[in-house]
């Protein structure tokens, strides 16, 4: 017992070594998540933000210039063009000048006088869909409390209707980056120790050592731990750089507990090196590590509700998306840092990663016999 | 003398041919190339295409119904036809926080104890709360809910009840170039440039760090092969390997989806064929700086696939993204590919568009090219 964990030790040092001496390779670990966090931060968002927009008042009143300035006091749209004819709104599109046109009708201030129904139109690029439809949402939401205004303003307060509050729970000023910055702890984390893990077997093997680590006293369980666990501690490494990024960079509030993310960490990079060392096991060298990797971390960065929601997708998808470590990962964080869950809360997905670390780490194991025998 | 000339050039167009040839069948007997050349084009069609989706639909909704009347019960029922949610029936606000803590739903939507008598007095207040921490399925969210119960207000809710004429404002939506709004149209054209990355820049670092890493490169300078036919060798194959994957795009996203190919296809592929050639750049000079699979490997992937997804429009819009963000974007290839794959696909052969698009890829195309030539000729020196 005690000579089998100081050759884990032994492993694990001889393995720490060969990950962090060589100073490029420092520098690929610990760089490239901050460098991914501050790009995710400012670029993944889906909130508009002063995008180029072109207006043709075809009314020129009172009500139609008081409409334009309220969509451009909003922020997310910046007037690029004020248009004269209709016939200039195709090229403006068409050559991404401008990504919404917004027309107003030629009775636009008629039609409200007379307590009758006004009329615009908006016309976005439908080349990026997601940018078309959230602006058509951003008008319609401020051209309606225009008329709310208009009409308290002009003697029409007593309308009926129904007045909808809303509130935003967990993230009050709907950030995209406030889910965004720590769903990327797991991605990042799973990214690196997955190619990690794969990648130093595959080395090894490559290099013929693997073979020579085998003949050692080295039972396959001992190698197994000798290789997930340095992967693992850079793993929690990149996740401390990346908290720290959220939260001194960034500021986005930490609700939850430490020691609650850290556990759910430690059981998730279990799972994730489980799958990087069934990766290294069947592949005959670093290429196919690494070609392996990518495939297998595509599907889970795509199906794991990090740039689009899990509800969204046929429900054949979303039962697979049982089988991705990353979704309980990125739903974990989120709970944890957005909404301080308790561990009761999490019991679902600590249960499922359990299982997948449970299934794949064992099989590694065996497979490493396997190769011996 | 001019026939001393062309056996040169003979000679070596032989040895390019020869070293190609060696080349490919290395691709070839390596079955993880052909991962990354098919198996990944198809597997990546099917996620975009079926997996990500910015539409919302059943989406889970708790509706909190204290004093059940004939107006709660229609405003229920409509909520319940729509195809947009799933209604979770409670009967008290903290049943319903319960149910969002545990994720059960992602909305609530209360109304209050005398919601009849206030839509007839026309001061009904409703309250929708979301689970913001997905801050765009929460912005869509409440925004469905809000209209749901608008079209209830303006269909089921006035009869019987006078409705005075109120001054309104009607907005006409209309969205070019995608009539039905599908995100599908906007995301599979995206596909073509995950897959040109991935081979062009990737793969083709990682083949060439390994012969570095092993020593075969400098084995091959040994030998009467000039720099440039190196290059050139090395580049043909992954070159044809990357036009197979726009092909298996292409085809994949008009026949499984239905895209339309608006602009020529001679033109996707020049364009195309110039992004790769800068991926294949970027593969080769990466490779050349850093001489080791793993370090090539992470510096790739962060320069090239990592902008590729992130700063080049295909999923994030680059025009709501912070100034500095949008300069950092004008030096990755990506974003110029990116918008000239939109437009050629969804809006047609757009030169204003298309043109400087294509000049930017093709200038740094070749300075890439010549700076790969340049680390590898300076090794012989």
């Amino acid at each position: 017992m005690i000579d089998s964990l100081y050759r884990i030790i032994a492993l694990v040092r001889k393995e720490l070594l060969a990950i962090l001496k060589d100073p490029k390779s420092r520098v690929t670990l610990f760089v490239p998540p901050i460098l991914q966090c501050l790009i995710f931060g400012y670029a993944a968002s889906y909130d508009l933000n002063n995008v180029p927009y072109a207006v043709l008042d075809l009314d020129r009143s009172g009500a139609s210039r008081s409409l334009i300035s309220t969509i451009d006091r909003n922020g997310a749209f910046e007037r690029v063009a004020t248009l004269q004819k209709a016939s200039e709104i195709p090229d403006q599109i068409t050559e991404k000048r401008v990504a919404l046109a917004i027309v107003i009708d030629r009775d636009f201030e008629r039609q409200l006088m007379a307590g009758k129904t006004a009329k615009i139109q908006v016309i976005a690029d439908g080349r990026n869909t997601n940018t078309a439809s959230t602006a058509q949402g951003y008008v319609s939401t401020i051209t309606s409390d225009f008329v709310q205004k208009w009409r308290d303003e002009n003697g029409h307060s007593a309308t009926p209707g129904i007045q909808v509050t809303t509130r935003a729970w967990y993230n009050p000023n709907l950030e995209t980056r406030w889910n965004m910055i720590p769903s990327l702890i797991g991605t990042i984390t799973m990214m690196t120790t997955l190619i990690l893990t794969a990648m130093s077997v595959a080395r090894e093997r490559e290099a013929g050592t693997f073979e020579q680590l085998l003949v050692t006293p080295f039972r396959p369980y001992e190698i197994m731990i000798g290789k997930a666990f340095p992967s693992m501690l850079v793993g929690l490494m990149q996740a401390t750089l990346i908290l720290l990024v959220a939260q001194l960079w960034f500021r986005i509030p930490f609700a939850g507990s430490y020691a609650i993310l850290y556990l759910s960490m430690i059981e998730f990079l279990a799972a994730s090196v489980g799958i990087g060392l069934f990766i290294s096991s069947i592949s005959k060298n670093m290429q196919q590590a690494m070609i392996g990797s990518v495939i297998v971390m595509m599907p889970f960065m795509l199906m794991s509700g990090l740039t689009t929601p899990i509800m969204n997708m046929p429900s054949i998808l979303q039962y697979l998306t049982y089988l991705n470590p990353l979704r309980y990962a990125i739903s974990m964080t989120r709970q944890i840092y957005l909404e301080a869950a308790g561990i009761a809360q999490l019991v679902p997905e600590m249960m499922a990663l359990l299982v997948i670390a449970a299934i794949t780490l064992p099989i590694a194991a065996w497979m490493f016999r396997n190769r011996l025998a | 003398m001019i026939g001393e000339m062309n056996r040169e050039r003979r000679q070596s167009i032989r040895r390019i041919i020869a070293l190609t040839r060696k080349e490919t069948w290395q691709i070839l007997r390596d079955p993880s190339a052909i991962a990354i050349g098919v198996i990944l084009p198809l597997l990546m069609l099917i996620l975009f295409g079926y997996g990500l989706s910015f539409d919302i639909k059943n989406l889970p909704v708790a509706v909190v119904v204290e004093h059940a009347s004939e107006d709660t019960n229609s405003a229920v029922s409509a909520l319940r036809l729509s195809r947009y949610f799933v209604v979770h029936p409670t009967s008290s606000m903290a049943e319903a926080e319960h149910l969002m803590a545990k994720q059960t739903v992602s909305a609530i939507l209360r109304f209050p104890p005398h919601f009849s008598r206030d839509v007839t007095r026309g001061d009904a207040t409703l309250l929708v709360a979301v689970n913001a921490t997905d801050a765009n399925s929460a912005r869509i969210a409440s925004s469905y809910v809000k209209g749901a119960i608008n079209t209830w207000l303006a269909r089921d809710a006035k009869d019987g009840r006078a409705e005075p004429e109120i001054p309104n404002i009607v907005i006409e939506n209309r969205m070019w170039f995608n009539d039905a709004n599908q995100s599908q149209w906007f995301l599979v054209p995206g596909v073509i440039v995950l897959v040109m990355t991935l081979i062009g820049a990737l793969l083709t670092s990682l083949v060439i760090a390994r012969e570095w890493e092993r020593g075969t490169f400098e084995a091959l300078f040994a030998t009467p092969v000039r720099p440039g036919e190196i290059l050139l060798s090395k580049t043909i194959p992954y070159f044809v390997m990357g036009m197979l994957g726009l092909a298996l795009s292409v085809i994949g996203s008009i026949v499984l989806f239905g895209i339309p190919l608006r602009g020529s296809l001679w033109l996707l592929v020049v364009v195309s064929s110039l992004y790769l050639l800068v991926a294949l750049g970027m593969g080769l000079v990466i490779s050349s700086v850093t001489k080791s699979q793993f370090l090539a490997n992470q510096i790739t992937f962060l320069v090239t696939y990592l902008p590729a997804t992130m700063l080049s429009g295909f999923i994030f819009d680059i025009r709501s993204m912070p100034m500095a963000a949008q300069v950092v974007t004008l030096i990755f290839p990506a974003r110029y590919f990116v918008s000239s794959l939109q437009t050629i696909f969804l809006a047609g052969d757009v030169w204003a568009v298309i043109l400087p698009d294509m000049a930017v890829l093709a200038v740094m195309a070749s300075i890439l090219m010549r700076i790969a030539l340049k680390s590898t000729r300076k090794i012989i020196g």
